[in-house]
């Protein structure tokens, strides 16, 4: 009998397997939780029966024959895409392995400079040189913004050796570039496009969202399943065009990926894109429902600015998401951040994230509607009890980086650590973010700046979770000798 | 044949009251209603499966959560009642002829059509000229409010469900701003007796502190509540809920109450040393 969207062959096949009550000799080796009676209790009996290792009736992620090769069928499918991958080591994973698949050593890519670490991570692990597009900023809200077509274009005419173009769609913002455009010049000049689509799993699902990755055109696109589609946190889909070679893809996503895949992950993937296959046309309506109701609210309590659609300016923003809520937060006197840590310390919401000027709270069908009033309402109380004049606040959020060397050789290179106020001057090796989102202020082989310090300075200040150096407290940087 | 109802208190104890009849059962947006009725309580509403009010004992929560904030303040005008659909707190609110304005939030609109027809000596009041009703969530309406009430009466269900949102410390906020400046808010506190009721309790306790420059607690006895050992908040801006109590003239007025009187309201303010002990943790 012919698959469809209704199946959900993964999981299908753990009931069936449940039911055998097949005596293991094989790993793992808690034996269905007997093994383990503390972490049985925590995490439930049905979950531990299924934590199981490939085998002949589970198929193994590593070389698909049956059930997981159906199943990332009927995700190509949900996709619009020739094929999908199950992945299991988060869209880290994935957009490493798209990276990797384009490019190899000495190997030119075109990106914006906001990409998410896991880019630059590749380029390490690759040795691919990054071309950036410095994303265009908006200055009042100092985001960075999609790429502009007319600065791809240029980047593409002064490369045009390079491989591969990629594209965030859309930011953690929000915020799309015009894909099919870039797509278009992209493929003009023979270079694959490969699209993050990290925060995009509904633009294939909902109506009136963005372009999707695939129908954009673009040739492969990372997808976190497990942010917006709702399946367990680190899986996550990798999909492709007719133009992109699987079965070298697979190879490649083997370099890098566990043997052992998380059968929990693998059917939370699986009942995750039935689901939104199947209805995800009414989940997302009633997720932008919620957001643009909070949007309106929050905007009508003053200060704050939920931005949405209005932003629109036909290249750098020429979509945006309004499945999110980005709340830009200076004009009540409060860093992002500090909204941020104001709404888990004292009322017990926890947002995505705040950064200088913005937060993100992330909305989906999982909400309620009196916990979306929670939110605006602790919004409010917040500006009430907390908010001061706007002034003294920095606003920028982006700084155009200097590339001084190709983050390889920096990462590898000889270095010796500075404290911070001497590293300017010297080169990077080494990579400095706010997490989330993940977005780094430095990267390996960039130039250290007065400017890109004080910055670091004043995200610690006002308590930003730092990440990426190897002196944890970040108070000393590695440079290039 | 016997028919019972029976709520769970604690996952070990269990409350049971011997049922006559089932006079209503529906479910409305946000939750499940009933109307039973008994022969030792006489007609009782149910929320989820949760006791809200029996005719034997509902004077006694309705009398304390209303009469001790409306004594202690000297001039109350404009009142907002805050759940409430079974209509026991504007029932006693409409006693007093100098009070002006109530505006009654109820979320559920079907819990006041419902208490309208099965239990009319709760609901007796709701249609008095006075009374405007906002079918509306509680922590939204109370947000856009700004310097405009003398007395917030916070008559909530339990803080999970429907009513969760009325325990928070967003919405003890917006009642301060709410208030005029000599503002009272009162709230249904939860029970200091078993653990998990204690627990909840401490929680909106220690937000009400942190939100008010006056805060104190008062208790009562509930026989159909967990423990039927019950306390209610006392917030307030300015005045204090013993001394700035006029009971002379409170007791001018000539109400006649079943459970309050001045004299209990101050022994109500006197709370057994666990209880004590439990608020000043969170203090």
């Amino acid at each position: 009998m012919a698959l469809s969207q209704i199946n959900a062959p993964i999981y299908e096949a753990l009931r069936k397997f449940r039911r055998m009550r097949v005596v293991p000799f094989d790993v793992p080796g808690h034996k269905r939780g007997r093994g383990n009676m503390e972490l049985t209790e925590f995490l439930g009996e049905d979950c531990m029966n299924v934590d199981v290792n490939s085998m002949k009736p589970l198929d193994n992620l590593c070389h698909p024959v049956s059930v997981i090769k159906d199943a990332e069928d009927l995700a190509a499918e949900a996709f619009h895409a020739a094929n999908a991958f199950f992945m299991v080591g988060g869209t880290t994973s994935a957009v490493q392995s798209m990276i990797m698949y384009a490019c190899k050593s000495g190997d030119k890519i075109i990106m914006p400079r906001n990409v998410h670490r896991s880019a630059i991570n590749a380029l390490i692990l690759t040795g691919a040189v990054p071309v950036y597009v410095n994303p265009d900023v908006n200055n009042q809200l100092g985001i960075a913004l999609g790429m502009s077509v007319s600065q791809v274009e240029q980047a593409i005419r002064e490369n045009p050796d390079a491989k591969a173009v990629m594209v965030n769609n859309p930011t953690y913002y929000g915020i799309c570039s015009d894909l099919r455009r870039i797509t278009e010049l992209a493929h003009a000049h023979n270079m694959l496009v490969l699209v993050d689509e990290a925060h995009g799993t509904h633009f294939y699902f909902g109506e009136n969202f963005p372009v999707s990755a695939m129908d954009a055109g673009a040739d492969i696109a990372s997808v976190s399943m497990h942010k917006s589609g709702g399946s367990l946190t680190q899986s996550s889909f990798l999909v492709m065009g007719k133009a992109v070679n699987a079965d070298y893809m697979r190879q490649i996503i083997n370099l890098t990926q566990t043997t052992s895949a998380s059968y929990l992950l693998l059917s939370s993937l699986d009942i995750s894109r039935k689901r939104l296959a199947l209805m995800g046309r009414e989940i997302f309506a009633e997720t932008v429902e919620m957001a643009e109701y909070a949007r309106s609210e929050i905007n009508s309590i003053g200060g704050y600015y939920a931005y949405s659609k209005e932003l629109i300016n036909g290249d750098s923003i020429f979509d945006f998401d309004v499945s999110k809520l980005s709340v830009y937060t200076l004009p009540v006197g409060l860093a992002g951040i500090e909204v941020y840590d104001y709404l888990r310390d004292e009322y017990d919401i926890q947002i995505e994230f705040g950064d200088i000027g913005n937060i993100l709270a992330y909305i989906s069908v999982g909400d309620r509607k009196r916990d979306i009033e929670r939110l605006i309402s602790a919004l409010s109380e917040i500006k009430r009890r907390f908010g001061r004049s706007g002034a003294d606040m920095l606003t920028q959020e982006y700084i155009s980086p200097v590339v001084a060397e190709a983050p390889r050789t920096a990462f590898y290179a000889e270095k010796v650590s500075l404290p911070l106020d001497e590293a300017p001057g010297h080169v990077c090796s080494e990579f400095v973010m706010c997490y989330p989102p993940g977005i780094p202020i430095l990267a390996p082989g960039e130039l250290v700046t007065k400017e890109i310090i004080d910055y670091i300075r004043y995200a610690k200040e006002k308590g930003c979770q730092l990440t990426g150096t190897e002196d944890i407290n970040i108070e000393r940087l590695n440079v290039l000798v | 044949m016997e028919l019972w109802f029976t709520e769970r208190h604690t996952p070990n104890v269990k409350f049971s009251i011997k049922v006559d009849r089932q006079l209503y059962t529906g479910n409305s947006e946000f939750q499940r209603i009933d109307v039973f009725d008994s022969k030792e309580f006489g007609r009782f509403l149910t929320l989820d499966g949760y006791m809200m009010l029996t005719e034997k004992d509902e004077f006694i929560y309705h009398e304390m959560i209303t009469h001790v904030p409306v004594a202690v303040h000297p001039n109350p005008k404009n009142i907002l009642v805050i759940g409430a659909g079974d209509g026991g707190v504007i029932r006693e609110l409409t006693r007093y002829p100098s009070v002006e304005s109530i505006d009654l939030v109820e979320i559920d609109e079907l819990v006041i059509e419902v208490c309208r027809k099965y239990l009319p000596s709760t609901a007796c009041r709701l249609n008095d000229e006075r009374v405007h009703i906002y079918y509306e969530d509680g922590v939204k309406f109370i947000r856009r409010c700004e310097n405009k009430y003398d007395i917030i009466i916070v008559d909530s269900t339990d803080p999970f469900g429907p009513g969760e949102g009325l325990f928070t410390k967003e919405f003890y906020g917006s009642c301060f701003k709410a208030l005029r400046e000599d503002g009272i808010m009162v709230n249904q506190h939860e029970s200091p007796f078993y653990d998990e009721d204690a627990a909840a309790m401490q929680r909106s306790h220690k937000r009400i502190v942190e939100s008010f420059p006056i805060s104190r607690v008062y208790q009562a006895h509930i026989p159909t509540y967990p423990s039927g050992h019950w306390l209610f908040g006392f917030a307030s801006k300015k005045y204090h809920p013993v001394h700035d109590l006029n009971a002379a003239k409170w007791n001018l007025l000539g109400l006649k109450t079943k459970y309050y009187n001045t004299r209990l309201h101050a022994g109500a303010f006197c709370l057994p040393n666990y209880v004590e002990e439990m608020l000043r943790d969170v203090e």
